[in-house]
């Protein structure tokens, strides 16, 4: 165990965990950021998608030692109020169906719109592979990152 | 008469003999420049080497392709635009792609999943700060490749990533090279263990670094 200092929305936290702890862990046991989800804990379906430093990493595969002195943003600190343009459009085309995949989708979504304000549906399709819905809402979050863009 | 016939005869013996000494050396010549030059011989070699041993080379090429066209190597050294993954070497699962500087694209960079340090595990993605393929405008393709094509390819600046000899050599120290040997997990490992196949690079290397006939 050993004492590391994370900034996480904005905020400095102080962890005390094995250096090899995934950041998921961390925000999910230690700082109770509880929107960002499990699902395979291989970086194999994007459920667990956070910002680093703009780049959305797989909070998954990224022990709790490489994240340092970043600037890590969970889905709770996209926005103040919920209304990151991807959230909004979210909502506009009800694009989730459990939702369970939904955190990660909207931050792969803001992190390529970010890099790519005006992307083709192929560089939507190329750029979300990574980001699986079991429930096949593609179409409507690829309608939906179009939407997004328009604000961005 | 007969003499003098017998007398010619043997001139022009003696001057067929100088005619053909000199016609070998001649070629031996030829044959020589275009092994330096590497122009279309059958063997080719970095005039630079600190020796010209073809024999050495080559046979020290064989190991060394063994290992380069390992999944631990070829992986990410694919013919396409979307690294392979796993000892089958099959399409990378997401079909994350290249992108123009092999580090991925926007919210797929590989990166994005390969921490500089990756977590304990089987199927964890292995970590290292520099994980990427090669750049889209020199692609340094493995998959596919005879030994003769991949040392050629190898040796030419123009297609290994503008690396003269000594870079070339000093690649083998590169941490993402290294990274092949450590990757974690039930990951099979390349033929030779690092420390031989640095054994192999030099020696191919250091005799001329010459390409197989095939």
């Amino acid at each position: 165990m050993a004492l590391y200092t994370i900034n996480v929305n904005g905020k400095n936290h102080q962890v005390d965990v094995d250096s090899d702890t995934p950041v998921l862990w961390v925000l999910r046991d230690n700082l109770r950021l509880l929107g960002t989800k499990y699902g395979c804990g291989i970086a194999h379906c994007g459920v667990c998608t956070i910002h680093m430093d703009g780049e959305a990493i797989r909070s998954c595969a990224y022990p709790i030692s490489s994240v340092e002195n970043k600037k890590i943003v969970t889905i709770e600190g996209l926005s103040e109020n919920g209304d990151h343009p991807v959230q909004k459009a979210w909502i506009e085309h009800d694009v989730p169906q459990c939702g369970y995949c939904q955190a990660g989708q909207i931050m792969s979504a803001a992190s390529l719109l970010a890099q790519n304000p005006n992307p083709s549906d192929e560089e939507i399709r190329r750029a979300m592979n990574g980001n699986l819905c079991r429930c096949a809402t593609y179409t409507r979050i690829n309608k939906a990152i179009k939407t997004a863009s328009k604000e961005m | 008469m007969l003499m003098d016939f017998r007398t010619t005869s043997l001139k022009f013996r003696k001057h067929s003999v100088i005619f053909l000494f000199s016609a070998a050396l001649f070629s031996a010549f030829v044959l020589a420049c275009k092994a330096k030059t590497g122009s279309n011989g059958e063997y080719t070699s970095l005039p630079e080497a600190k020796k010209q041993d073809s024999l050495a080379s080559i046979a020290a090429f064989k190991d060394v392709y063994s290992v380069l066209m390992h999944p631990r190597c070829m992986n990410c050294h694919p013919i396409g635009d979307i690294p392979l993954q796993g000892d089958d070497s099959h399409l990378h699962n997401m079909l994350p792609q290249r992108g123009p500087d092999g580090k991925g694209i926007a919210s797929m960079k590989c990166a994005n999943c390969h921490a500089p340090k990756g977590v304990p595990g089987d199927h964890t993605p292995p970590g290292n700060p520099k994980w990427h393929l090669p750049p889209a405008d020199m692609k340094m393709v493995f998959q596919g490749k005879s030994a003769r094509e991949l040392a050629l390819q190898l040796v030419n600046p123009e297609l290994n990533g503008h690396k003269d000899m000594q870079a070339l050599r000093e690649h083998a120290e590169d941490t993402l090279v290294k990274s092949g040997w450590n990757m974690g997990g039930d990951r099979e490992l390349p033929p030779l263990s690092y420390e031989e196949f640095k054994k192999v690079w030099y020696t191919w290397i250091d005799n001329g670094a010459y390409a197989p006939s095939n």
